[in-house]
């Protein structure tokens, strides 16, 4: 039972996958240890909740990974994706500790599942959890709980109490009531700010309003603005996020995997102008959906469509809305209240310029378009067979990058370069330390279980001696 | 055909699945969700037959309520599952019993039980029901081998006739169009797959029932249950084999077959059922269908009744309550009977269709081998 009169050694604030690794390790450490959830029992976890894998480096094929990925390897796909925006001894630590991670996951209950289907081609690098991220963090509960780990749910932490870099504790919101919580050292794990529309809004002018947040709605990045408030350094920027399409009809927040529409390679993809802005076709899905959330958050009013043929529907994963179909390009166009004119003569520019070839939606085909800009480089057919589908497209915004600095011990550093004594930092808060832009599917998960340990340990040693 | 509502929800939860696919190592429902792109009223019916209602997926769903998707796929499909064996029963009238279950099923145990009582204790002279009777035709001395072969034999022979009637609607409503290739090893593994209960083993796992913590408990108990049930009927062939061929009249020794298999299933009836029942209790209500839950508790509060009257008769076989204990044994066993065709049993026919289709469909399928 959570008893806020008392002094706890570690507060762990959070209960993401981070936090919970923070707790866990804190405990086994010989940590009093509470954690401090702003979310009801029912949403805990964060946007842990909507995780499926966690992208680490291994040497061989297990049952989980079909293959080898070295740590060279993994730094070499993070430095592309984030063009060398990454502090590189933070990353090449997190990179060298990957490996270790599946086994310490499995030492805590979790488990992990061949992957089957809908893995976005990650099966190589990517160890898929069994029942996906809730059921890891319903995991990571159970052995916080059996361990002795105190949990209080629908506890908002509304300010640090700071006095030169140094934290005495927090102030609590829980039960209509205010708290101060006393404790020797502090994890900061509550995640970004990517349910906060006035913030993004910051980064990314009003458009931001038109974004849907595919996590939790409880990201309000309020510890991440309380600790910049009180002089945390800051990394990566306000409109730097995983963002990906998704149909522009999903929920306002939390709508998480079920939203996404995969299609996009095998359309052709308009704003709402009618006009084409981007090669479709450019590479295979999983390696440019991520750019596609900023493609369309791009467009005028935040919204694209994708449009297919008969020909292209049912080879892609299936969608959690229906599309919305037509007998006629000019029909469609009326049904997506696009100009049906405009719509016409992108199609029919595009059909001019689509070249004969063989096509092959498992790999790039070489399918393209000539003399048409932006070009199609694969997958490129005509859109020439009834019916004509299109789905509605916005960005949803899945994690935030903008956080705080640390250092390799997790400390949150302050003013000049200067660590915390007893404030730690771990999760989505630090992850642009990391990712300072781009993504690589799994390397969120894979960033707060590494920082979450090892904010845990240094928070235990800093508490208990 | 199932209501217009509950088929539109479990649609909408097969799609909202079917573009999230977390579960797909739970059971073989996400399989076999995956071969389909839309979901047709016999989709549906098999999907939710081929569901065991572990609530595995319930348990780790992003959209579980109050998620506004408010995704529960156990609740949904049991709903599912009960019109449909309201919807497949025969005679048709007598599926309204579904609706009522616990209640039915209860009328059921009263009136057979009343029924033999009275037809016994009528019939039957006092000092031989009250006396205490031994060696070979011992029970036939209270009720007669004629009254007692005769009404069970043709009762039970009614409730099998009546369970394959269903079956074959069942199979009729939820084969696909054009689905022929019901081969020798498809049959074969769909009766592997419901005699090892394969899908309550959630992956490796087991199921998170009664709570979120992951455990074989259920199957464990479902396999007391239903082996228990077996072992029982065993022994009541065994006795006939006996009693025709070899003209050994019963009580048999202890050490029997007969007597053996029949103490064993005993154990398993008072075992399995009460397990069950205690892990119900304990279960989050959430992913139940709140209908079913007198069906569930009516049929293992008879099974369990079956069971102990039973070990009682035998126990005290050689004593003067004998012949009241053989009357009300054979009462529970005659309700067990009639509401064979109507209550929780018919599960095990449609799942087991269920799996035998699952079977076929999956070595047929263009995603594996």
């Amino acid at each position: 039972m959570a008893d806020l009169g008392q002094l706890y050694d570690v507060l762990v604030i959070g209960a993401g996958n981070a936090a919970l690794c923070a707790a866990i390790t804190a405990r086994r450490a010989g940590a009093r240890v509470l954690v401090l959830e702003a979310a009801p029992r029912h949403f805990r976890g964060g946007n842990s909740r909507h995780t499926r894998n966690v992208r680490y480096a291994h040497a061989a094929a297990t049952d989980y990974v079909t293959g080898p990925y070295t740590v060279e390897e993994y730094w070499d796909d993070l430095l592309r994706v984030t063009a060398g925006k990454t502090n590189e001894t933070l990353a090449r630590m997190v990179l060298e500790q990957s490996e270790t991670v599946p086994d310490w996951m499995m030492e805590q209950g979790v488990r992990f599942q061949q992957p089957l289907s809908g893995t976005l081609g990650l099966a190589r690098t990517n160890a898929f959890f069994f029942g996906g991220g809730k059921n890891m963090m319903n995991t990571y509960f159970a052995k916080a709980e059996e361990l002795g780990v105190d949990i209080l749910y629908e506890a908002e932490v509304t300010d640090l109490t700071l006095e030169n870099g140094r934290c005495g504790g927090v102030k609590v919101r829980h039960a209509n009531a205010d708290h101060d919580v006393t404790a020797r050292a502090v994890v900061v794990a509550a995640g970004g700010f990517e349910a906060n529309i006035d913030w993004l809004k910051e980064g990314w002018g009003e458009g931001a309003g038109n974004f849907l947040i595919r996590g939790t709605p409880y990201n309000k990045g309020r510890l991440l603005r309380i600790l910049l408030d009180h002089g945390a350094r800051s990394v990566s920027e306000a409109d730097q996020c995983h963002a990906v399409p998704i149909d522009a009809r999903s929920p306002k927040f939390d709508g998480g995997i079920c939203t996404r529409v995969d299609c996009v390679i095998f359309s052709v993809v308009v704003n709402n102008k009618a006009e084409r802005f981007y090669d479709e076709g450019e590479d295979i899905w999983p390696k440019r959906y991520a750019i596609w959330g900023r493609l369309v958050a791009q467009q005028p009013d935040q919204i694209a469509y994708a449009i297919i043929d008969s020909k292209s529907q049912g080879i892609f994963m299936p969608t959690v809305f229906p599309a919305i179909e037509a007998g006629s390009i000019r029909e469609l166009a009326e049904k997506l209240e696009l100009d049906s004119a405009g719509l016409e003569k992108t199609v029919e520019q595009f059909n001019a310029a689509v070249q004969p070839g063989d096509f092959d939606a498992t790999a790039p085909d070489g399918c393209h378009t000539e003399g048409l800009t932006p070009p199609k480089t694969n997958w490129a057919r005509k859109l020439d067979t009834p019916p004509y589908y299109g789905y509605p497209l916005r960005p949803g915004i899945t994690f935030t990058y903008l956080g705080v600095e640390v250092d390799e011990k997790a400390r949150v550093l302050f003013g000049g370069g200067t660590p915390a004594d007893n404030i730690f930092a771990a999760g989505e808060v630090m992850a642009g330390n990391i990712l300072g832009q781009g993504y690589a599917g799994g390397i969120g998960l894979l960033i707060g279980t590494v920082f979450g340990r090892i904010a845990g340990e240094e928070a235990a040693r800093r508490a208990v001696n | 055909m199932p209501s217009t509502e509950l088929l539109k929800e479990a649609d909408r939860l097969m799609t909202i699945c079917n573009a999230c696919r977390y579960c797909e190592a739970f059971c073989a429902v996400f399989p076999a969700m995956e071969e389909r792109r839309t979901f047709s009223s016999g989709d549906l019916t098999y999907l939710a037959n081929l569901c065991h209602g572990c609530q595995g997926c319930y348990t780790v769903c992003q959209y579980a309520p109050p998620h506004e998707f408010g995704v529960n796929v156990p609740k949904t499909f049991a709903a599912l599952r009960s019109e449909t064996y309201a919807d497949f029963a025969w005679p048709g009238f007598l599926g309204r019993l579904f609706k009522w279950n616990g209640v039915a099923v209860s009328l059921a145990v009263a009136l057979t039980l009343t029924l033999v009582l009275l037809l016994v204790f009528g019939l039957q002279d006092l000092e031989i029901m009250f006396g205490s009777h031994s060696g070979a035709g011992a029970f036939y001395r209270v009720i007669p081998y004629e009254a007692m072969v005769w009404p069970f034999g043709l009762v039970f022979l009614y409730a099998l006739a009546a369970m394959g009637v269903g079956g074959f609607r069942y199979w009729r409503s939820t084969a696909r169009n054009g689905f022929r290739r019901l081969t020798a090893a498809a049959i074969l593994g769909g009766i592997l797959d419901t005699l090892t209960l394969k899908n309550l083993g959630g992956g490796g796992g087991g199921c998170p029932y009664p709570n979120e913590t992951f455990s074989f408990a259920r199957r464990i108990f479902h396999h007391f249950t239903f082996y228990g049930f077996m072992l029982c009927f065993a022994a009541t062939s065994v006795a006939t084999v006996y009693d025709h061929w070899f003209g050994w009249i019963a009580p048999y020794a202890f050490t029997s077959v007969p007597v053996v298999l029949g103490s064993l299933g005993g154990i398993g009836l008072l075992v399995g059922p009460a397990g069950l029942a205690w892990l119900k209790m304990r279960a989050d209500p959430a992913p139940r269908a709140g209908a079913l839950t007198g069906m569930d508790v009516a049929f293992l509060l008879l099974l369990f009744m079956v069971g102990a009257t039973g070990l009682a008769l035998l126990t005290l076989r050689e004593s003067a309550a004998m012949g009241s204990l053989l009357a009300i044994h054979l009462g529970f066993v005659l309700a067990l009977f009639a509401t064979l065709p109507y209550g929780k049993m018919v599960h095990g026919i449609y799942r087991m269709l269920a799996l035998v289709q699952n079977a076929a469909e999956q070595k047929q399928s263009i995603y594996r081998n």
